[in-house]
C-alpha cells in the first residue's frame, strides 16, 4: 500500500474548496454581471479604488510596525521568564482570542465614542472630549489591538527557542549588551518577525469590521468596499474583481517577506 | 532594562484585557448604555437564559465548531501521514495547496466560496444553497491547515525506528499506526484540533458570506445585533463564555504543571 494516496480525500477536498474557489474568483472577475459575457471592465473599474486600497494598506503598514514595536519586548519578556510563567503568560495573550473581535471591538466603541467613557469622564471633571473616534487613529488602534497577539505569539516562539549559550559564547567575544542584541538575537529571531508581520498584516488589510465601527465613512477600507459589493449593492462581479486584486497583492507581499527567510515550509511558525 | 520591560509587559496585558474589563462590567449594568454604569444587578444573566434564541444560536456554533473540528482532525491527520511519506515536488506543491487558506485573508476565502456555492446554485437552478452544509464545508475548508501544520512537525520528530519495530514485533500497518504513531503524534492533534476548534466557534468573515437565512451563528449574529442597539444579555453571555474558558484554560495549566513535573522526578529517579 502506498502511503502517500492516504492524503488523497484532503487533497481532492482542498482543490474542490480552495482552488476551483479561487477559480470560480476569477471567472466573475472576468464576466459582466448582467450578460455573463466575457469583459475587462471590472478590472478597469478598480481603478476608482486605488485610494482606497492604498489607505488600506497604508494603515495596516503602520498597525503591524507598531505591533511589532510593542510585541517584540513583550515576547522578549516572556521568554525570558520560568517555563511556568511562559505558559500563564502564552495562555494569557491567547485568552482574549477567545472571545468575539465584533464584542470586543464594540468594547472600544463604548470606550472612545464622543459619548463613551473616556469622554464622560473628561467632562466630568470639567475637560473638554476628545475626538477619539471616526478617525485613521481609532482604526489603527482597533487594528492593532486584534492583531496584537499574532505579532507576539510566534516572536516568542521563535526568541524562546534561542539557544542561551550563543549569547554566552558574543558576551565572552566581546560583545556588549547592544551587540549582543543586534548581532545574535535580532537575526536570528527574523523568522518569528517576518511570520509575525505576515499574521498581523494579512488581517489588518482586509478586515471590514473595525473601520466601520472605528472609522468614519471618509475611512473606509478595502475590505469595506468588498463586503458592500456582496451584502448591499450586490454586484458580486466587481467584488470578485475587487478581491481578485487584494489576493494577488497579498501575494506579491508575502512573497517578498518570505525572501528574507529561506525556511522549509514546515519550519513556519505555527501558534 | 529588565524592571522597564516588565513594567511594559504589564501595561501590554492591561491593553489586552480592557474591553474584557468593559464587557463585564456591563453585564452588571442595570441601564442599557454600555458607556454609563447605572447600578449592579444580575438581570442581564436572568434574561440570558430566559431567550431561548440566543441559547439556540449558541448552540449552532457548537454544533459547527465541533463537526467541522471533528471532520478536520481525522482528515488532515491522516493526510499528514500520506504527506509526510510524500518527497519533492508533489510534497511542496500540497504544501502550497495548504498554505493558501492560511495566506488568503479571510474576507477572499469567504468570497471565493460564497462565489463557488452561487455558481453550483445556478447550475442545479437552487435559489439558495447557503445553510447549514455551506457553512460546515467553509469550516472545515479554512480547519484543515491548522491540523496539517501542528500534526507534520510532530510526525517529523518522530523516531522512524519506532514504527519499524511496532512492524518487526508483528504490526500490521494499520496496527503501526494506531498503536505507535497515533500515540506518538497525539500532542501534535490535540493542539490543531483545539485551534480548529477555537477558530470555528469565533469565525465571524468566513461564515458571514456562506450563511443562509436558515442556519445561523453567533458571531453572524452579533453582527447583525451591532445595526440594531444591542441587547447587554450578549455580553452577561460572553461574560460567561469568558469565565469557562478561564476556568478550562487553567485546568489545562495545572494538568500539564503535574505532568512536567513528574516527568522531571522520573527522569531524576531513572538516574
Amino acid at each position: 500500500m502506498k502511503r502517500k494516496w492516504l492524503s488523497g480525500p484532503y487533497v481532492l477536498w482542498m482543490v474542490l474548496f480552495t482552488l476551483i474557489p479561487l477559480g470560480v474568483v476569477f471567472y466573475y472577475a472576468l464576466t459582466d454581471s448582467m450578460t455573463g459575457e466575457f469583459t475587462l471592465s471590472n478590472l478597469a473599474h478598480i481603478a476608482d479604488y486605488w485610494p482606497i486600497f492604498l489607505r488600506s494598506i497604508w494603515l495596516s503598514i503602520i498597525a503591524t510596525l507598531i505591533c511589532l514595536l510593542i510585541g517584540y519586548p513583550v515576547a522578549y519578556f516572556i521568554a525570558h521568564c520560568k517555563p511556568s510563567t511562559q505558559r500563564l503568560l502564552q495562555m494569557m495573550i491567547m485568552l482574549p482570542m477567545c472571545i468575539s473581535f465584533l464584542l470586543r471591538t464594540l468594547a472600544w466603541v463604548a470606550l472612545l465614542e464622543d459619548t463613551g467613557i473616556i469622554n464622560n469622564f473628561l467632562t466630568s471633571i470639567g475637560l473638554n472630549p476628545l475626538p477619539l473616534i471616526r478617525n485613521n487613529g481609532a482604526v489603527i488602534l482597533g487594528m492593532v489591538y486584534n492583531y496584537l497577539p499574532y505579532m507576539i505569539l510566534p516572536l516568542f516562539t521563535v526568541l524562546m527557542k534561542i539557544d542561551p549559550r550563543l549569547i554566552e559564547a558574543a558576551e565572552d567575544l566581546g560583545c556588549n549588551s547592544r551587540q549582543v542584541f543586534s548581532r545574535v538575537i535580532l537575526p536570528l529571531s527574523v523568522p518569528g518577525i517576518v511570520s509575525g508581520i505576515t499574521m498581523v498584516f494579512v488581517p489588518a488589510v482586509s478586515t471590514f469590521y473595525i473601520s466601520q465601527k472605528l472609522g468614519s465613512p471618509g475611512t473606509i477600507l478595502i475590505g469595506d468596499v468588498i463586503e458592500s459589493q456582496f451584502k448591499a449593492a450586490y454586484n458580486p462581479n466587481l467584488g470578485a474583481a475587487l478581491s481578485l486584486v487584494l489576493m494577488v497583492l497579498i501575494f506579491v507581499c508575502v512573497g517578498v517577506m518570505n525572501r528574507f527567510t529561506n525556511d522549509e515550509e514546515e519550519s513556519m511558525v505555527t501558534l | 532594562m529588565r524592571r522597564i520591560n516588565r513594567i511594559f509587559t504589564v501595561i501590554v496585558f492591561f491593553f489586552l484585557y480592557i474591553p474584557m474589563i468593559i464587557l463585564a462590567v456591563a453585564s452588571f449594568n442595570k441601564g442599557t448604555d454600555i458607556a454609563v454604569f447605572q447600578g449592579f444587578t444580575f438581570n442581564q444573566y436572568k434574561e440570558l437564559f430566559r431567550d431561548s434564541n440566543l441559547l439556540r444560536l449558541l448552540g449552532n456554533s457548537l454544533i459547527i465548531a465541533v463537526i467541522s473540528s471533528a471532520v478536520a482532525t481525522v482528515l488532515g491527520t491522516v493526510a499528514s501521514v500520506g504527506i509526510h511519506s510524500m518527497r519533492g515536488r508533489m510534497r511542496s506543491a500540497v504544501m502550497g495547496l495548504t498554505n493558501i487558506p492560511m495566506t488568503n485573508p479571510d474576507i477572499v476565502t469567504g468570497v471565493s466560496l460564497a462565489l463557488l456555492f452561487a455558481f453550483v446554485g445556478v447550475l442545479l437552478r437552487i435559489n439558495s444553497v447557503l445553510g447549514f452544509w455551506t457553512l460546515l464545508i467553509a469550516h472545515i475548508t479554512f480547519s484543515l491547515p491548522y491540523i496539517i501544520l501542528n500534526v507534520m512537525p510532530k510526525l517529523s520528530q518522530m523516531d522512524p525506528d519506532l514504527k519499524e519495530a511496532a512492524l518487526d514485533l508483528g504490526c500490521t500497518p494499520v496496527q503501526a499506526f494506531f498503536k505507535v504513531i497515533l500515540h506518538e503524534i497525539m500532542p501534535g492533534i490535540i493542539s490543531g484540533a483545539l485551534m480548529a476548534f477555537t477558530m470555528s466557534l469565533d469565525d465571524f468573515v468566513i461564515s458571514y458570506f456562506v450563511t443562509g437565512s436558515g442556519f445561523v451563528t453567533l458571531p453572524v449574529e452579533i453582527y447583525s445585533y451591532t445595526k440594531k442597539p444591542i441587547q447587554p444579555k450578549v455580553y452577561a453571555m460572553f461574560t460567561l463564555i469568558f469565565v469557562t474558558i478561564l476556568l478550562l484554560m487553567v485546568a489545562m495549566n495545572l494538568l500539564q504543571a503535574r505532568d512536567t513535573s513528574k516527568k522531571l522526578r522520573r527522569k531524576e529517579a531513572s538516574r
